[in-house]
């Protein structure tokens, strides 16, 4: 067992320069950001001395906690409405074949083709007239219904695979579809919704599109907003920048340390196979 | 009877879904097929209908094919690097070696950043004073360049930092189809005395071609709608060299107050997508078809 095989060895450092090459951007935001303006030196080189001054000047001027936060309330209340809606959704589609569903179906992953920006003009005179814009429900309700074909394709897909002999054997029993549904559906479905609450959260975390064009007062501003600041005011204070822009990627970038396996499970099941 | 229609009753869960995705997909479609010939600037009440003349305007504006090639390149570059890196890194990383958990993990790590912030850090990579990569060139004798000084060159470079931001999506779906290859293909065609890269040709990449259709088609989606990278990199500049459909879409309807035309590249971007997708999603599930 000893003698690992030599192949592995030149694997090993293969990997090594790969890890190297994807990490390269974020050493340079990272080294940026421990860097006082004085500091001129090659971005390569680490800082003279560390000078965390520039995170506290990014959440002052940035006020990227209260970004933080308004990002969290699109996040959840849009995820809540995603999953609650196309759990139910996919209920039916999957267990009740039929040809009207079939098509129903069809058209719902459809959807998923229509780009953002291709609507953004109608939609955005929509939220105009519905009072929608500069709250948060409107961006909240137009994320939640964007990302609902792909968490509804999850669903589906996750609910097919189940044995239908399960609902079968409930319903002998007395029980009706709808309580196979709370019964012996939902209580099944948490690794998929793992997978959808992950998938769509980041995308919505991340999301710029809607944010931009929905919340425009500041107070209702979300990080990717937050952010823009810094690098289109002059870009002076690059470290202030780029110390921003690690507390706005931070979350889902521990998030997805912390929960590896998930995210690679919910990149598998958001693939349209 | 009476049990089959309490049955049908649950397809009344799939109703909120469906009225929100009229409400807010297909009801704007439909509105911006009006817009899309009007004269609209996006805010005033009045607006008048002028036909075909947002189309006609299309078809000879200078801005809009520099938009269009550029689309295209965002697209079928990205996917084409997307596709041969995810699956040397898949084809890499499929046996156990140790580093091997490390490297899929930071492949596919700056996928959690949003795009138009990895175009943000990546300035830190390609500006012209004091940029990362200047350094480097410096370093090596050359003459520094302003990368994104001019548009071609600013659109390939954009695609790149595209591609290699979304590469372990592609490594991942990679690696879930190479699992499913039996080991016992490979070790047959090695006994035969197949060299690797015939076995690469004439085994892996077949048996493949499902996971490879899936990929190229999220890919070339993904790269022909791109935004936020570029918005944050040269903002469709210099002029409007690096302009994708997006970015003029976003353009036109803020900065240039042109809603009625903005609306008609909209909705000419679903359908060039569309057809593009399910052009490209046919023909290399016919090709899988073929093979075996």
């Amino acid at each position: 067992m000893l003698n690992r095989k030599k192949s592995d060895y030149v694997k090993t450092l293969v990997a090594g320069l790969i890890i190297l090459f994807h990490l390269a951007p974020l050493y340079i935001l990272c080294n940026m950001s421990l860097k006082s303006i004085s500091d001129t030196g090659s971005k390569w080189a680490l800082p003279k001395s560390l000078y965390f001054q520039n995170f506290i000047t990014a959440a002052d001027v940035g006020n990227l906690f209260l970004a933080l936060k308004n990002t969290l309330v699109v996040v959840v209340f849009s995820v809540l409405i995603i999953v609650m809606i196309s759990a139910m959704a996919a209920y039916p589609l999957s267990r009740l074949v039929s040809s009207t569903n079939k098509m129903i179906l069809g058209f719902i992953v459809g959807i998923m083709m229509i780009p953002q920006l291709s609507i953004l003009v109608p939609l955005y005179k929509e939220l105009v007239a519905i009072k929608g814009i500069n709250h948060f429900w409107g961006v909240i309700i137009v994320s939640a219904t964007f990302n609902l074909p792909m968490a509804i394709y999850m669903y589906t897909n996750f609910i097919s695979s189940i044995p239908k002999e399960l609902d079968e054997a409930a319903m002998i029993d007395g029980c009706s579809r709808l309580s196979v549904f709370y019964r012996i559906i939902l209580p099944s479905l948490k690794p998929v919704t793992a997978s959808v609450i992950i998938w769509t959260s980041v995308g919505i975390w991340n999301d710029y599109q809607f944010q931009l064009y929905f919340l425009q007062k500041p107070k209702l501003q979300t990080i990717t907003l937050a952010i823009t600041k810094f690098f289109t005011d002059s870009r002076t204070d690059m470290g202030a920048a780029a110390a921003a822009a690690i507390i706005v990627v931070l979350p889902t970038v521990l998030m997805y340390i912390l929960l590896q396996k998930q995210f690679v499970q919910g990149a598998m099941d958001s693939a349209v196979k | 009877m009476k049990k089959k229609k309490a049955e049908h009753l649950i397809n009344l869960l799939y109703i909120p879904a469906i009225i929100l995705l009229i409400l807010f997909v297909i009801y704007p479609l439909i509105s911006g097929i009006q817009i899309s010939f009007t004269n609209w600037n996006g805010y005033s009440a009045k607006y008048s209908y002028v036909g075909f003349e947002n189309y006609k305007k299309m078809f000879t504006d200078k801005m809009f094919y520099t938009a269009l090639k550029n689309t295209l390149i965002y697209g079928v570059g990205s996917t084409v690097i997307q596709t041969i890196l995810g699956l040397a890194y898949a084809l890499l990383l499929q046996k156990k070696f140790p580093g091997r958990t490390l490297a899929r993990v930071i492949i596919y790590l700056p996928a959690m950043i949003a795009s138009l912030i990895m175009g943000y850090i990546c300035y830190f990579l390609v500006q012209y004073n004091n940029g990362a990569i200047n350094d480097i060139v410096i370093l090596f004798g050359g003459t520094p360049q302003d990368w994104m000084a001019d548009g071609k060159r600013a659109v390939w470079i954009i695609t790149i930092i595209n591609a290699i931001q979304f590469v372990g999506k592609t490594m991942i779906i990679m690696i879930a189809g190479l699992q499913g290859i039996p080991d016992s293909y490979q070790e047959a065609a090695a006994i035969d005395g197949a060299t690797y890269l015939q076995r690469l040709q004439h085994i892996t990449i077949p048996l493949l071609l499902p996971a490879i259709t899936t990929s190229v088609v999220l890919n070339l989606i993904g790269g022909l709608k791109l935004f936020g990278i570029i918005l944050s990199t040269t903002s469709g500049g210099p002029g409007y060299s690096s302009h994708s459909l997006s970015t003029l879409i976003n353009y036109l309807y803020f900065q240039n107050q042109n809603a009625g035309y903005s609306a008609s590249v909209g909705l000419f971007m679903f359908i060039f997508i569309m057809f593009i997708s399910i052009f490209v999603r046919g023909y290399l599930e016919r090709k899988a078809d073929e093979l075996c």
